[in-house]
């Protein structure tokens, strides 16, 4: 119960720092972020969208640490705790598109550009989509925990090469991005302190967030499947 | 092992032959994609960034419409229990491999001798580069078709999935691949390329590490 008040007030707290505090010259005050060329008020996102990706890249981790985990003990928990992970990583990761995408037309001036991480991103979005449309089709319970597995499995092993190879064909609009000269590395440099802080407590807030919601989801499924043996049972 | 792997491609050869349903379904898919792009460029000129696309495009949907086959045919007959009895996984594995990659090979040389006779813009300055960019995507095309179709053959829905599945799984290959056909086109060295030709390698590299671990998996389902 604690730390779900923690979390409220965590996440709280960085809503309203992330949107109200002002953005200025020379930031001077504990709470003013810095004026950060090329980017301005569209800065604030950081606080929101990036957390939500990085959702979406640690939600499909843990879905592929639990099909391993699957593959090595055959228990079909670890294959609820899996599909429990992907339920929210998709939803993560059209959170983060979407955003991304608003956010783009404003700072870039289109929706879509196929940016490097706006390319990762949709290849994302389709890996989930193909992994659910696989275990859509498959009737019985083992089977589907195992080939869906095996799929993300091989999907995970693919994740590296749209790290490297993305950039290296697609010229980057992404601030942060290698051949960006305007908005430049912002996580490095550009930030001040403040700013860093709230940004790292909101990713802090997200992850607790989505852990606390994989935990919810996890026992709902349990639950639905135990009320479907009852059901069956007569 | 080797001689095993070897017979069960043989197996796979000669019932080809017999009902030449790959053969036929792919060489009949490959001239309708080629003519329904010629009719819908008409008279236009294209440029050599979309040649290279549409060549990947091409060789995406034909490798999509029939690699399945391998697994899907053994589904089909119900012949997979016998096979599981008397060979390994790991033989079955490398037997459809090898029967995939001839396939893939084929129709992808078909392809590219096609598309240099139809297109203007088709025209390869450095041989060596796009030789290997061929030979390197075609084995990372033919390992990942083929996992996914052993996925596909023991999963309920059998044609629409594969390409849904298959495409996240070789978007890297299939993105670097028209990549390097580009530098091909503009006669880039292979000094130049080597950082595409080593993304094609390692992810020939892994995914036939991971498809050999994983297969067991799979067949054993």
């Amino acid at each position: 119960m604690i730390w779900k008040i923690f979390l409220f007030l965590l996440l709280a707290f960085v809503s309203v720092a992330g949107i109200a505090f002002p953005i200025v010259e020379k930031p001077s005050a504990w709470y003013e972020f810095p004026f950060i060329p090329g980017l301005e008020e569209n800065a604030k996102i950081i606080f929101f969208h990036v957390p939500t990706a990085w959702v979406t890249v640690v939600a499909f981790l843990m879905s592929t640490i639990f099909s391993f985990r699957y593959l090595k003990n055959k228990n079909l928990d670890d294959d609820l705790k899996s599909y429990a992970a992907a339920q929210l990583g998709i939803i993560f990761c059209i959170l983060a598109t979407v955003t991304g995408a608003v956010w783009a037309k404003f700072a870039w001036g289109a929706f879509w550009s196929w940016d490097p991480r706006q390319t990762s991103i949709f290849a994302l979005l389709l890996i989930y989509g193909a992994w659910f449309a696989l275990r859509s089709s498959i009737e019985s319970e083992e089977k589907r925990a195992t080939l869906s597995s095996v799929y993300s499995i091989i999907a995970f092993v693919t994740v590296p090469f749209f790290i490297f190879v993305m950039p290296r064909i697609m010229t980057g609009l992404h601030p942060g991005s290698a051949d960006d000269t305007n908005a430049g590395p912002v996580v490095n440099f550009k930030m001040n302190s403040n700013m860093l802080l709230i940004f790292f407590l909101s990713l802090i807030g997200f992850t607790i967030l989505y852990l606390w919601m994989w935990k919810v989801g996890y026992k709902s499924l349990i639950y639905k499947e135990k009320i479907q043996k009852q059901f069956l049972r007569g | 092992m080797n001689s095993k792997a070897y017979n069960l491609f043989l197996k796979d050869f000669r019932s080809e032959l017999r009902t030449r349903y790959a053969i036929n379904a792919l060489a009949m898919f490959i001239i309708v994609a080629i003519s329904v792009i010629l009719f819908s460029i008409g008279n236009e000129k294209i440029n050599e960034n979309l040649t290279a696309g549409l060549f990947w495009v091409v060789i995406f949907f034909t490798a999509m419409s029939g690699l399945s086959r391998a697994f899907v045919s053994e589904e089909e007959r119900g012949t997979t229990l016998t096979l599981q009895l008397i060979a390994s996984p790991t033989t079955v594995f490398s037997g459809k491999l090898i029967f995939n990659v001839i396939l893939v090979f084929a129709m992808n040389a078909i392809i590219a001798l096609l598309y240099g006779a139809l297109f203007e813009d088709f025209i390869i300055k450095n041989f060596l580069l796009f030789l290997a960019t061929f030979i390197l995507g075609n084995i990372g095309l033919a390992v990942s078709s083929t996992i996914i179709a052993a996925i596909i053959a023991k999963a309920g829905a059998k044609g629409t999935l594969y390409p849904v599945l298959s495409f996240p799984i070789l978007l890297p290959l299939i993105l670097t691949c028209v990549q390097l056909t580009l530098f091909s086109f503009d006669g880039t060295s292979f000094e130049k390329s080597r950082f595409e030709l080593a993304i094609i390698v390692s992810y020939d590299v892994i995914m036939i590490t991971v498809s050999y671990l994983l297969f067991d998996f799979i067949w054993k389902e």
